[in-house]
């Protein structure tokens, strides 16, 4: 069997094993709560392949997606002001914890009075909840750089801009990703709850319409596109991490094996 | 003192010049005396080693001189201008190769990274690169990352980075002490190679006594912490050296006991008589 057969079977083995056990639970089922893996197929292209896609599914992406990229770009560019400075960090410490530590869904209400039902509203849920991670991740990538490169950095007068963009940001990279990995499923979860309050549109609300109308097979189905949503933005993530830190995965496998 | 001759450019005096240096490392329990006080000058063109136990104070002292630490008194000056950061024309090979490259960055770009800081345009920059890493026999290394090398190759890439920089004065701090003996004798051969080519001025700091006999011109004795000169020496070895004919003259056997004994001596000295700052 070649490499790529067998991985192939590694990685899908066990989703295929939990669908024929499935299917095999619900052969002659009445469950009106659990469907069948066929009924689920048939619901998911017939609820979701249609004016849903564009109304629900793709704004919430849209959402999802602008409110990781602001996390991100905020999280990062304040853990490296918090990491470079040792004042202004002992300054925000407390504060940042008191603030981490408030769950932000308590704040959809409070955000719905202060920005309204709208789009912003649900993009700041999610930047509230995501950037977390981020940036303090960010802020610990950034003091733990290595006193040698500092010091290399220092004597070539490497400055500025510079060193930011050759030594911070690269340096901090492990962390920042491991931080943004975090903040994917913080993302997702923040973009249904968001949703689930005061709105008419978006995968959060549908979901918990199907629900309250009783359409369980939708309502599964709808969980099934969270899913994939989660398993996309996982890829994604996988493939872009890849890329910025081959050198480190490189390095730690050098590392590893003396 | 000659704090006139700054304004004029023709300055005769040394490249490097400590005076009456001291340092204190603050510490909870009110500060550690690493260099009690050093005095020595380094004229322009000369290599010359600093030799001294472990914990010396040798890291320190090359520190203070790049502008890297700040001193708590005495002189440093370099070229008669006083230091204050680090300076523009002094670049400095760390002992810590495998920290001191940057990882996420292949040879060719960690070796002309300062230039592009210090805006030399692109083509040149490349030429500059390319030939710093000819000099230290690693023409063919430029596309790889430094994880990829041998820690003697990573030194040389830290080596040619600082010679593609075109320093004044370079400062080694024990650069070869973490490598095997063979590749060593080959580094120590590259800096005399790389000296004479230049004729830049070389401070190289080592805690090996032949290491320091072999390279110098001169070797600067330390004493234990807190660190004073316990001795400099000029070494009156033939110009072109050889690991081989070089350290079976009877001139060098002499030099590297003068050296030892220097060394016993500063350790007994610690053991019986210094006590630390408080
Ligand atoms: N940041 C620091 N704070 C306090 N003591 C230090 C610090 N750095 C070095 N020292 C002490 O100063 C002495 C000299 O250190 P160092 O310059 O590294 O010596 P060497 O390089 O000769 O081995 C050592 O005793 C060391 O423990
Ligand atoms: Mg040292």
């Amino acid at each position: 069997m070649s490499a790529f057969l067998r991985n192939t079977a590694f990685l899908l083995g066990l989703p295929l094993l939990l669908v024929l056990w499935w299917w095999w639970a619900t052969i002659d089922s009445t469950n009106f709560f659990v469907p069948t893996p066929g009924e689920l197929v048939t619901t998911f292209v017939d609820t979701w392949f249609g004016p849903r896609f564009w109304q629900d599914v793709l704004p919430s992406i849209g959402r999802l997606a602008a409110g990781l990229a602001l996390a991100i770009v905020l999280g990062v560019a304040f853990g490296i002001l918090i990491g470079s400075f040792k004042r202004l960090r002992q300054l925000l410490e407390p504060l940042l914890e008191f603030i981490r530590a408030v769950p932000p869904v308590v704040l959809v209400p409070l955000l719905m009075l202060l920005i309204g039902i709208n789009d912003l509203m649900k993009v700041v849920v999610i930047v509230s909840g995501a950037i977390w991670p981020i940036l303090l991740n960010t802020v610990e990538g950034v003091r733990a750089t290595d006193e040698v490169q500092r010091d290399t950095c220092a004597t070539y007068r490497i400055r500025g801009l510079n060193r930011l963009r050759y030594l911070t940001l690269p340096a901090a990279s492990p962390q920042i990703l491991a931080g943004v990995r975090q903040s994917l499923s913080i993302g997702l979860i923040l973009m249904v709850i968001s949703e689930m309050f005061g709105s008419s549109s978006g995968l959060g609300f549908t979901i918990v319409w199907f629900q309250r109308n009783f359409a369980i097979p939708e309502m599964w189905s709808g969980i099934l596109v969270l899913g994939l949503i989660g398993l996309g933005l996982s890829v994604i993530f996988r493939v872009v991490e890849r890329r910025i830190l081959r050198w480190y995965h490189g390095l730690r496998e050098v590392q590893r094996a003396s | 003192m000659r704090a006139d001759t700054k304004s004029i450019p023709a300055f005769d005096g040394p490249m490097l010049q400590v005076a009456g240096l001291r340092k204190i490392y603050p510490t909870a329990t009110g500060g550690f005396e690493a260099i009690r006080n050093l005095t020595f000058d380094v004229p322009a063109g000369q290599l010359a080693c600093i030799v001294g136990p472990s914990g010396a104070g040798k890291t320190t002292l090359l520190k203070c001189i790049a502008g890297l630490l700040p001193r708590t008194e005495g002189v440093l000056e370099l070229h008669g201008k006083d230091i204050t950061g680090p300076p523009k024309t002094m670049a400095v090979v760390f002992q810590e190769y495998g920290r001191s490259l940057f990882p996420w960055m292949t040879v060719e770009r960690n070796v002309e990274l300062p230039l592009k800081a210090a805006g030399v345009p692109k083509a040149e920059r490349r030429a500059r690169a390319a030939e710093a890493l000819e000099q230290v026999d690693l023409a063919d290394a430029g596309g790889k990352y430094p994880w990829q090398l041998s820690g003697g190759m990573q030194q040389r890439v830290a080596i040619a980075r600082a010679v593609a920089y075109r320093p004044e004065v370079l400062l080694m701090d024990e650069p070869f002490a973490a490598v095997d003996a063979q590749t060593r004798a080959d580094l120590e051969d590259l800096v005399r190679r790389i000296w004479k080519e230049l004729g830049i001025t070389i401070l190289f700091v080592t805690h090996d006594i032949d290491e320091s006999v072999y390279l110098g011109e001169r070797v600067i004795v330390l004493s234990a912490a807190p660190t004073v000169v316990q001795d400099d020496i000029l070494v009156d070895l033939p110009a072109d050296r050889d690991q081989l004919r070089t350290r079976s003259l009877p001139r060098f056997a002499e030099l590297r006991t003068h050296v030892f004994e220097e060394i016993q001596r500063a350790k007994a000295e610690a053991k019986t008589g210094a006590i630390p700052a408080r």
